[in-house]
């Protein structure tokens, strides 16, 4: 929290946005600001349009209505959607991060941890084989894959191993603000723990805007700074995560915070 | 020949594939879409590179067809047969007397001039097919010029054997634009493909696209600063003619593992021992041995 506010504007500011499928609605009228060095949960249950939310700030899909206003290192706060292709494209693979909640999407299957990792220094114009494999290996130990497994392909890797990898191919290029689909969504509890643990370690260390969606009230606790609750595409609450989750306002997200099982 | 076009294919194809040559002139290394013609012969021996050839060709050129260096294989006889049957024009296996020369997997030792046209037969025109199989965002990466993913195919060679191990179909950048895949040449021929004083065309029959590289363009192979570009080199040289700086073919000369190496640009070995060199084994495959130079 000490980063919170530490420049003037915001990093990201969202308004009115709406996607619809059809006569369905995806989200609808969603405005929010996140600031630098901010985590934003966005909680809901399966089919309450956190993900489509998530599709439409990250620009992997163009919403119906509605601005996303990114304060990009050059020229200050822009409109995502007015940016031309290629710098959009670009801004997605440097100044972004993607973490998709199956690894097999955000990783290339084919080649190997360290061509994975590398891959974005090189789409930037780094040429120099040394450098990107010094990036690689450094990156392998900060998401703490043994760096004998830099010339080893992903389909050897478990579950949280890949996991890690995705977020060490997103994180190389020092994005400053890293979107999140379930990060924890495909993992056994032990290393959900784990993987929980080294994000929030990274956030603080690299002072990473995050955006990350979950349907875990737990994951949302203990990454995000503050939340908001989804319904049928609407927020329909928002604030402080420790507000919002020990003393609920609206009748959805009591429900929410009441089924969660205690064993 | 009678029922038959000027060179097989009807006036209006071949003003449709002039179009396409055009505009592939027109924009270095970029693959132009065509309508790809049934051919007489199976995709993968040639129906691009015959429909580039039969486009262009006129009643006074010489054509020369080359596989994989040699004109006495069996695909460059029968493409040579071919043109020389259905257009009358006169065919060699001389580089330097051919206007037109339509390859697969080499280019020839002898450097090519203004003037020359080389016709390339391409089996998988796209470069980074390998790495995203859409080709509607292969169209979109090349449209924006983002080919950074394209080392990460490099990285991979260097990680695995320590140097960039691919050999042929070594991906090139055109005229500072375009990331091309120049067919399977071996590396060895790609600084040929740099600056040349001949028009390059290339043509893909099964996948439908034609690019070029028009005269005295640049193509530079791609690498990484510290692992740069190089072509292999061989132990020994030629053993016909004694040749050390061509492409060698390894040769199996008996059953008792005996083999050699012999220029794999058969009109260039020829030329060289005409001209009086000699290598080491100059019988080694039953070939004419020139007279003692005097």
């Amino acid at each position: 929290m000490t980063t919170l506010a530490m420049t003037g504007r915001p990093l990201l500011q969202v308004e009115g946005l709406t996607h619809r499928y059809g006569s369905r609605i995806g989200c609808r009228d969603v405005t929010f600001d996140l600031w630098p060095g901010e985590v934003l949960g966005i909680v809901g249950e399966s089919g309450s349009g956190k993900t489509t939310l998530l599709k439409c700030l990250s620009a992997q899909m163009e919403p119906h209505a509605g601005h996303v206003v990114y304060d990009t290192r050059e020229d200050g706060p822009q409109d995502v959607f007015a940016l031309s292709e290629p710098r959009r494209r670009l801004l997605m693979r440097t100044d972004w991060g993607i973490v998709h909640q199956h690894p097999v999407e955000g990783l290339r299957m084919k080649v190997s941890a360290g061509a994975n990792v590398g891959e974005r220094l090189m789409a930037v114009g780094a040429r120099h084989y040394g450098e990107i494999r010094g990036a690689a290996l450094d990156w392998l130990g900060r998401v703490e894959i043994a760096r004998d497994r830099i010339d080893d392909m992903p389909r050897t890797f478990s579950g949280g191993m890949l996991q890690r990898l995705q977020i060490a191919r997103n994180l190389v290029s020092r994005p400053r603000l890293v979107f999140m689909d379930e990060p924890t969504g495909s993992l056994d509890v032990s290393v959900q723990a784990r993987l929980l643990d080294l994000l929030r370690g990274l956030v603080a260390d690299l002072g990473l805007s995050v955006i990350v969606v979950t349907h875990d009230l737990a994951v949302a606790r203990l990454l995000a700074h503050r939340l908001m609750v989804m319904r049928a595409g609407a927020v329909v609450e928002e604030g402080l995560t420790d507000q919002v989750l020990d003393d609920p306002q609206h009748p959805y997200t009591q429900l929410l915070v009441a089924s969660i099982l205690h064993p | 020949m009678d029922g038959y076009n000027f060179a097989y294919l009807d006036e209006q194809t071949k003003r449709m594939i002039r179009r396409a040559i055009l505009k592939a002139v027109a924009i270095p290394g970029y693959q132009v879409p065509f309508a790809s013609r049934e051919m007489p012969l199976p995709y993968g021996w040639g129906t691009g590179g015959i429909q580039v050839t039969a486009a262009i060709i006129g009643t006074d050129d010489v054509l020369k067809v080359i596989d994989q260096g040699a004109d006495d294989t069996t695909n460059a006889v029968s493409i040579r047969r071919f043109f020389a049957r259905t257009t009358g024009v006169a065919t060699t296996e001389r580089t330097a007397e051919a206007t037109i020369v339509q390859t697969r997997h080499r280019i020839p030792e002898r450097a090519l001039s203004a003037g020359q046209i080389i016709v390339f037969q391409v089996p998988i025109p796209e470069p980074l097919r390998w790495l995203e199989p859409r080709e509607t965002e292969t169209r979109k990466m090349h449209a924006l010029a983002e080919y950074g993913a394209m080392h990460v195919k490099l990285y991979e060679d260097v990680a695995r054997h320590g140097r960039i191990a691919t050999a042929y179909d070594y991906p090139v950048m055109v005229g500072g634009r375009y990331l091309m895949r120049p067919s399977p040449i071996p590396k060895f021929d790609n600084p040929k493909l740099d600056r040349s004083p001949a028009l390059q065309l290339f043509g893909a029959g099964r996948e439908k696209r034609i690019y070029a590289v028009p005269p005295w363009t640049t193509v530079v192979s791609l690498d990484f600063e510290d692992h740069p570009f190089e072509v292999q080199r061989w132990e020994s040289c030629c053993a016909l003619c004694g040749a050390t700086d061509s492409f060698l073919d390894e040769v199996i000369v008996d059953d008792r593992g005996g083999r050699i190496f012999v220029c794999s640009d058969s009109d260039h070995c020829g030329e060289r021992r005409a001209a009086g060199h000699v290598g080491p084994q100059p019988d080694a495959l039953g070939q004419p041995v020139a007279e003692e130079a005097t």
